[in-house]
């Protein structure tokens, strides 16, 4: 393998989250002799998407990672020459914190499950053939997989966590004696601290209740592929630059998309439906004939408020909930436009910020339907591998578990001329792209970060119940006390392939102030019931119920300003992690920007050329990379590219 | 460079495009010349099928192509066996499709696929409506599919039912959208007959608040929309009015008998459209329109022979019986009477509630509210005001007179690119008020001063005024119409811009006409009046014409019966 990896590079990329891929498809477009490392066994980073069980070993490898703290003797020093400076590169991943995970589904399972290929992606990974061959072909752990899986968790949580353990633990290369065992301990009253649920045996669960489908946790494990489950909880805004750029690029033809059907919105303890466009206010039976016609007023009053001053200019510094109070809008009206439309806060956002908000709202609805919102089929994680794709058509090499140990720096010039990854190997590049996880504690000493909370829930059915059960929610939860972050939730339901039949997987995101358990669950409790608790008789007033749940902070580099980073050449560039927001903007803005600096003459991923208009001349073959001239003369439309890797590698 | 693509200049990709292009025109052009040729003599066979589908395929406009491939299949029909034609009809409808998603604007392919289906022993009409509901949810305003669904729902027998909910799906994705609603409104009244009115019936009350509340719905949310609003016209609309005779007046003095109708139309010679019945026998007659012209009028009289007015008996009975439209009319003249007649009155029949339904008041108060409602917060969407404005004319136009006018005034600001429109409609509404308040007080005489009208109009309802004063508006004629005035006497018009008077000719009984301060340009403009034999009383100063040397001498000329004329 790494005999064959060429040593000469233009761009050496470490990393394959959204930014770095990006940054990828536009180097390789331009030109540009791409190497591509990520140390991890999947694509994405902090962006990727996995199976459910996936998502458990992913889990797993983030517990034993707080083991592994010792520093191997660096067999790499003595590559270093007596002009050169090494940058050692980070070998831990501490992006992710405060795991916690709960099983509410009934560990009952007539149908036990071998779950293999844990970190293996889904069908539609980038050269999956090659490149995912599972690393360590992923059995579920062999003694009772832990589901609390507390990094650094806060000692007064222990106690409950260990109940919730006793409650969930079960195993899936399931023995009799263990079946039993499990039910046992499901029998047993839990030991929680009063908000916690009661549970019930789940045994009863099913004879109470003989129409509902009650899924249960081997069912889960058995459909572990049908999930794909985000690391982050985003969408695209259909006017927005991460759908520019996958349009203009042509990148977008290695995807596809759904529309998110509903905005919804949490007021006075009930979920219900926004009507944002101009057919959902027409269809709309809750609103009255003049709140159709003031929030229809207010909507097309935003779209170019620019046009009006004389209509916000006096409260341009107050507060927008302040503003919004003087039009006329009655609460309910206020509330849609102020938390599920502008998505702001109540406390802090002022009206110019507010109209803003609402106006880009408003641009991106109807380009592709009646919300604003694209999801991708199968997961966010999909888009940084269309980027990667699009590298590979042209020429970029690609590494997946491939650590670079570290950057080599020439005194003399003080710029990074290459990398020594794990093999030893020193490869050439003249620029360099780094994932800020990657970086050392020494490299990020100054470096303040913030944290995003991440919730992850699969649940039974829809948060609010319509015609339809394939819908594509989301929904902003304003925060109780003011001041403290509203709740960003997400409801994806089947049809997105996210998730199995009969399920919907729900993310919650919202900026960290404590843990993300601490963060999210009282929001959790207000939407959802966990399974076993009490039946509410009326059937209509039940909440969907929980199935599983998983807490997790995720680091927030997106603030990070270059300057923070101690000693990095000026030829070494930095993406951050995913950044709280809704939207990846901030990604494709950093990647237009180092692009950018590096290459300031290149246009940004230019769309390709018309396969058409390709010259076909055998003689333009490049000695060094004889695939590489196939693949992008012959192969512009295929998927092929994997074999172009296969032959790299 | 490595890696880097090699690709065409764009000086390369142009001259190989145009190359192309090139190409295509002389295959084009070829097979159309062979087309063309092969249907000169006669030889309708496959083979122009064959080379149409090539031209209409890119371009299924070409509507001569498909007259030709019409005349192949005709031809073929009696060629083939039954087997040979499924295929070859199995095979045209594949190919129809194919060039609607080239154009699926194309009226020629549409066209020839109802011409095919028309033709089929067992067409698949689900597939058909399939097929439309497929184009619809591409673009649901493509009103020549929605003309293509209306004919297959109606071949296939469609329950109206399913079609109805087919618009609301459509209306509930987008309500702009003219097709739908227009279909909406065919399908109601099949779904909701009526019994004693007629196809163009009304809806009945509780079916009416519903479609009324889906249209709020739309012109709440969007105001601007028209579709919505010409819904909701439609929705409070009135039936067609029942053909009628709404006057008969007959007149010794000029041995004539005169009649108006409920809409224009045209009176032949003879029976067969007017029977005139005099002391219950049958009376031949000529029929004309008071203008002369003989074109479909709203009135037509005829002159009666003498021995029909004989003063010997004590009255005479004038009954007009209009066949096709199975209504009549009867009057009586007595002796010693000059004229006698029998009318319709405006203010009975409510001839003037615009075009909107009288019957169901508290609908139309409802509606007047919530429009109201609307005009607040919209204070200048014109849609909006001009509603306000029907409904107020059809629940009392009187009543709400003064209302109406400043809600004109309001439109005509918001709106002025229809300032004349909403002029001649303002004119329309005050003319018919007038004439409301003379039938009202009984009088034959009509007040139109100082109303600032632009245009005349109703004048057939004027039959029986005698005295009219239509001075200070801004009338610019007196149009044609106003022939049938027939017991007309004084005519003011002073201080208007009047510069042609079409309309005062053969006015049987006009003595005086007054027409100063008006924009009369030549004594030749005053011609027709020659035909008024009364006219004693001509005044004409202010007029540019008086500036005209030797004035009086050439209209003493013109005019010999009028005594005075003042210049």
């Amino acid at each position: 393998m790494a005999d064959n990896l060429p040593t000469e590079f233009d761009v050496v990329i470490i990393g394959t989250g959204l930014p770095e891929s990006i940054l990828a498809a536009a180097c390789s477009r331009s030109g540009q002799r791409v190497l591509h490392v990520d140390s991890r066994s999947y694509y994405g980073g902090n962006w990727a998407s996995f199976s459910f069980s996936g998502l458990l070993s992913w889990l797993k490898e983030y517990e034993q990672n707080s083991d592994t703290e010792e520093e191997t003797a660096a067999a790499w020093q003595d590559l270093i020459h007596e002009t050169e400076e090494a940058i050692a590169l980070c070998k831990k991943d501490e992006t992710i914190q405060h795991t916690e995970v709960f099983c509410y589904a009934s560990q009952n399972a007539e149908d036990s499950v071998q779950e293999i290929g844990a970190l293996q992606r889904n069908a539609s990974s980038v050269a999956s053939s090659t490149l995912t061959e599972p690393l360590h072909s992923a059995e579920l752990p062999q003694e009772g997989h832990s589901y609390i899986t507390s990094n650094e968790l806060p000692a007064e949580h222990t106690p409950k966590s260990e109940s919730t353990i006793s409650l969930e633990e079960t195993d899936v290369e399931e023995s009799p004696e263990k079946e039993r065992n499990c039910e046992d301990k499901t029998c047993m009253p839990p030991v929680s601290d009063g908000d916690k649920v009661e549970n019930k045996p789940s045994i009863e669960d099913n004879t109470n209740q003989p129409k509902r489908n009650v899924i249960t946790y081997p069912q889960i494990v058995k459909e572990s592929r049908k999930f794909n489950i985000d690391l982050v909880s985003k969408l695209l805004y259909s006017q927005g630059s991460l759908i520019e750029l996958l349009i203009k690029s042509n990148v977008s033809r290695y995807a596809e998309f759904k529309n998110v059907t509903r905005i919804l919105a949490f007021r006075e303890g009930k979920v219900e439906q926004v009507p944002c466009s101009r057919a959902d206010v027409f269809n709309s039976k809750e609103l009255t004939m003049v709140e159709k016609r003031m929030l229809m007023k207010f909507l097309t009053f935003c779209l170019d408020y620019e046009q009006h001053p004389d209509e916000y200019q006096d409260f341009q510094q107050c507060l927008f909930s302040e503003y919004l109070k003087t039009k006329r809008l009655t609460p309910n009206l206020q509330h849609f436009i102020l938390h599920s439309i502008a998505m702001t806060s109540e406390s802090s956002c002022t009206t110019l910020d507010g109209l803003k908000a609402t106006k880009n709202f408003l641009q991106c609805l109807g380009r592709f339907g009646n919300t604003p919102f694209l999801f991708p089929l199968y997961g966010q994680g999909e888009i940084p591998q269309c980027f990667c794709r699009m590298c590979a058509v042209f020429g970029g090499i690609y590494c997946l578990r491939h650590k670079i140990q570290c950057l080599v720096v020439d005194k003399e010039s003080g710029k990074c001329k290459a990398v020594i990854d794990h093999f030893g190997q020193r490869i050439n590049a003249n620029y360099f792209i780094v994932e800020d996880s990657y970086l050392s504690k020494e490299t990020c000493a100054n470096v303040q970060y913030k944290q995003i909370s991440r919730a992850v829930l699969i649940t039974d059915q829809s948060i609010l119940k319509a015609d339809s059960d394939q819908q594509i929610s989301i929904l902003i939860v304003p925060p109780v006390e003011p001041g403290a972050c509203s709740v960003r939730v997400t409801e994806l339901c089947s049809s997105t392939m996210t998730c199995m039949k009969n399920t919907y997987l729900v993310h919650l995101a919202c900026e960290s102030s404590k843990t993300a358990r601490e963060d999210l669950e009282s929001v959790v409790n207000k939407l959802f019931t966990p399974l076993a608790e009490t039946e509410v008789d009326k059937e209509e007033l039940r909440k969907p119920t929980l199935l599983w749940a998983l807490y997790f902070n995720m680091r927030d580099s997106s603030g990070v300003s270059r300057s923070s980073y101690c000693g990095l050449p000026c030829n070494v560039y930095v993406c951050s992690g995913p950044d709280s927001r809704l939207g990846s903007e901030h990604a494709v803005k950093l990647a237009e920007t180092v692009f950018q600096e590096i290459f300031p003459s290149e246009e940004f991923c230019p769309p390709p050329p018309n396969p058409e208009d390709i010259i076909f001349d055998g003689d333009d073959k490049q000695p060094e990379a004889p695939e590489t001239s196939n693949v992008t003369v012959a192969k512009v439309e295929s998927s092929e590219e994997s074999k172009n890797l296969e032959g790299a590698l | 460079m490595h890696g880097r693509l090699k690709v065409k200049t764009s000086e390369e990709q142009a001259e190989a495009k145009r190359l192309e292009r090139e190409q295509k025109l002389k295959l084009y052009q070829s097979a159309t010349q062979a087309v063309f040729q092969k249907r000169q003599a006669g030889e309708l066979d496959e083979s122009v099928l064959e080379l149409t589908s090539q031209i209409l395929g890119a371009n299924p406009d070409f509507a001569t192509l498909w007259n030709c491939r019409r005349e192949v299949l005709q031809q073929l029909e009696a060629q083939k066996s039954p087997e040979e034609l499924a295929s070859l009809v199995k095979a045209e409808l594949v190919f129809l499709e194919s060039c609607l998603r080239v154009n699926p604007k194309s009226y020629g392919t549409w066209h020839h696929r109802c011409w095919l289906l028309g033709r089929l022993p067992e067409p698949n009409w689900a597939r058909e409506l399939e097929l439309c509901a497929r184009f619809l949810e591409v673009d649901e305003r493509n009103f020549h599919c929605w003309d293509y669904r209306r004919f297959v729902a109606t071949q296939a027998a469609v329950p109206p039912a399913e079609e109805l909910a087919f618009t609301d799906s459509l209306i509930t994705r987008n309500f702009s959208n003219y097709s739908s609603w227009h279909y909406r409104s065919c399908l109601l009244p099949q779904l909701h007959p009526q019994p004693d009115s007629g196809p163009q019936g009304r809806l009945p009350e509780s079916v009416l608040l519903k479609e009324l509340e889906l249209v709020q719905n739309a012109f709440f949310t969007d105001p601007n929309d028209q579709s919505a609003w010409f819904y909701h016209r439609w929705l409070l609309g009135r039936a067609d009015p029942q053909d009628a005779l709404r006057c008969l007046h007959v007149s010794r003095d000029e041995a004539c008998l005169t009649i108006s109708f409920s809409r224009p139309l045209l009176v032949g010679s003879g029976t067969e459209t007017l029977l005139l019945m005099a002391d219950e026998s049958p009376l031949v007659v000529e029929w004309r329109t008071p203008d002369g012209r003989n074109r479909p009028s709203h009135v037509w009289l005829c002159d009666l022979p003498a021995g029909s007015l004989s003063d010997q008996l004590p009255q005479h009975t004038f009954r007009v019986i209009w066949t096709a439209g199975d209504a009549q009319k009867e009057c009586v003249l007595f002796k010693g009477r000059q004229e006698a007649w029998c009318r319709d009155s405006a203010t009975d029949e409510q001839l003037f509630r615009c075009e909107l339904s009288v019957e169901k008041s508290t609908v139309l108060q409802s509606e007047l509210k919530s429009c109201k409602e609307l005009q607040e917060l919209e204070p200048e969407n014109k849609w909006c005001l001009l509603t306000i404005i029907l409904l107020m004319r059809a629940l009392d136009p009187l009543l709400y007179e003064k209302e109406t006018l400043q809600y004109f005034q309001t439109l005509k600001a918001v709106d002025p690119m229809r300032a004349a429109y909403l002029d001649d409609l303002r004119s329309k509404f005050l003319l018919e008020n007038s004439v409301l308040k003379m039938e009202y007080a009984e009088v034959r005489v009509l007040h139109l001063a100082h109303k600032d009208l632009t245009m005349l109009c109703h004048l057939e309802q004027l039959l029986l005024v005698t005295h009219l004063d239509l001075s200070h508006n801004r009338l610019r004629a007196l149009p044609p119409a106003l022939a049938a005035l027939r017991c007309l006497m004084v005519l003011q018009a002073n201080d208007n811009s009047i510069k042609s008077l079409d309309g005062v000719a053969n006015l049987p009984q006009l003595r005086e006409l007054s027409l100063y301060n008006n924009c009369l340009q030549q004594a030749a403009v005053l011609q027709s009046l020659a035909s008024c034999p009364r006219l004693v009383f001509l005044d004409l100063q202010g007029n540019p014409l008086c500036q005209e040397a030797g004035i009086s001498e050439h209209l003493a000329k013109l005019l010999p019966s009028v005594n005075s004329i003042l210049t």
